[in-house]
């Protein structure tokens, strides 16, 4: 089966963000004075061919541990869905 | 003494380190691309050099920490090779796991260009063993993500095992850590070692502060100085 992969990966909670900082601070500059805790991340999509959805995850897993993020710093979201064909 | 220097895509320090490794160590050096899954000629010293590897895509060295040559240098620094990490180097050294702790963006968020004072904290490594403890050098920086992080109970373990080896300081109050970093580094980390001393990573560019005539000035030498040392020694001592 084909997989549409999402991960979305952000710093963890008490790691600095001055990218997020500096964006909320725009944000407030803008008026938008409601904001806070702005973080920003990054999204990796693609497609992957794996058996099921399981064995989807568990292999983006592995990749995000090995590449896509840096666990001491950043988690990810991992969202696979059947790819519509 | 023969010096390997790593060449990823987007290095642009490589010329410079190899410079100084031919001038100052006084050392054979060969240009090594990534790709190489080994070095030819057995190098006494590997470095991985500053610039920008792969454009710091996904994080910084995070890609090239990857590559063939990577797992090469690791089998160099397993057997005891000294591995110097400078700059992107150091970030690489950092995702390949052959150090601690990851290099996030600064404090600012700003690109830091100029030169900074750091202290020598442990000068019991291959690498310092010819300064001294203490030994303040000036060591231009040039980087935007240089703040070095790890969780606390790991950065103990680091300071329990004199694993800082170089820490930015104030050199009129004799103040070091991270209120003299321009980084935000924590504990005013600028440079590491592993357990065993024998690969090291910094974030200030040594390979910049060693010709007069160019504006980081020479406060880098006495760093060169103490590696050549160490070889000229061990190659008596053989």
């Amino acid at each position: 089966m084909v997989f549409d992969v999402e991960v979305l990966v952000t710093p963890r909670e008490r790691v600095l963000d001055p990218q997020g900082k500096a964006i909320e601070k725009s944000l407030y500059r803008l008026g938008y004075g409601g904001v806070k805790d702005v973080r920003v991340g990054r999204v990796v999509r693609f497609q992957l061919e794996a058996a099921d959805k399981n064995a989807a995850r568990e292999a983006v897993k592995e990749m995000c541990g090995d590449i896509l993020s840096n666990e001491l710093v950043e988690t990810c979201k991992i969202t696979a869905e059947a790819a519509v064909i | 003494m023969r010096v390997s220097v790593v060449v990823f895509p987007g290095s642009s320090g490589a010329d410079d380190v190899a410079r100084v490794a031919s001038d100052v160590l006084e050392a054979n050096v060969d240009m090594v691309w990534h790709d190489e899954d080994r070095f030819e000629e057995a190098p006494d010293l590997v470095i991985f050099p500053g610039g920008l590897s792969y454009g710091n895509y996904l994080r910084p060295g995070a890609i090239a920490a990857h590559s063939p040559i990577v797992s090469a240098a690791r089998r160099h620094a397993e057997n005891g090779g000294l591995l110097l990490g400078i700059g992107n180097g150091f970030q690489i050294l950092t995702e390949a796991k052959l150090l601690q702790g990851t290099l996030l963006v600064n404090r600012t968020s700003k690109f830091i260009c100029g030169t900074f004072h750091v202290m020598t904290e442990n000068s019991d490594t291959p690498f310092t063993r010819g300064l001294s403890k203490g030994e303040i050098l000036r060591i231009p920086v040039a980087h935007k993500e240089g703040l070095f992080h790890l969780n606390e109970k790991e950065l103990n373990r680091l300071e329990k095992n004199r694993q800082i080896v170089f820490r930015y300081t104030d050199p009129n109050t004799g103040e070091s850590g991270e209120s003299c970093s321009p980084d935000g580094s924590l504990n005013g980390i600028a440079g590491i070692c592993n357990e065993t001393g024998n690969v090291l990573g910094l974030m200030p560019h040594p390979e910049r502060g060693v010709f007069a005539h160019l504006n980081g000035g020479t406060g880098a030498v006495p760093l060169w100085q103490s590696i050549a040392k160490h070889f000229s020694e061990r190659s008596v001592l053989q």
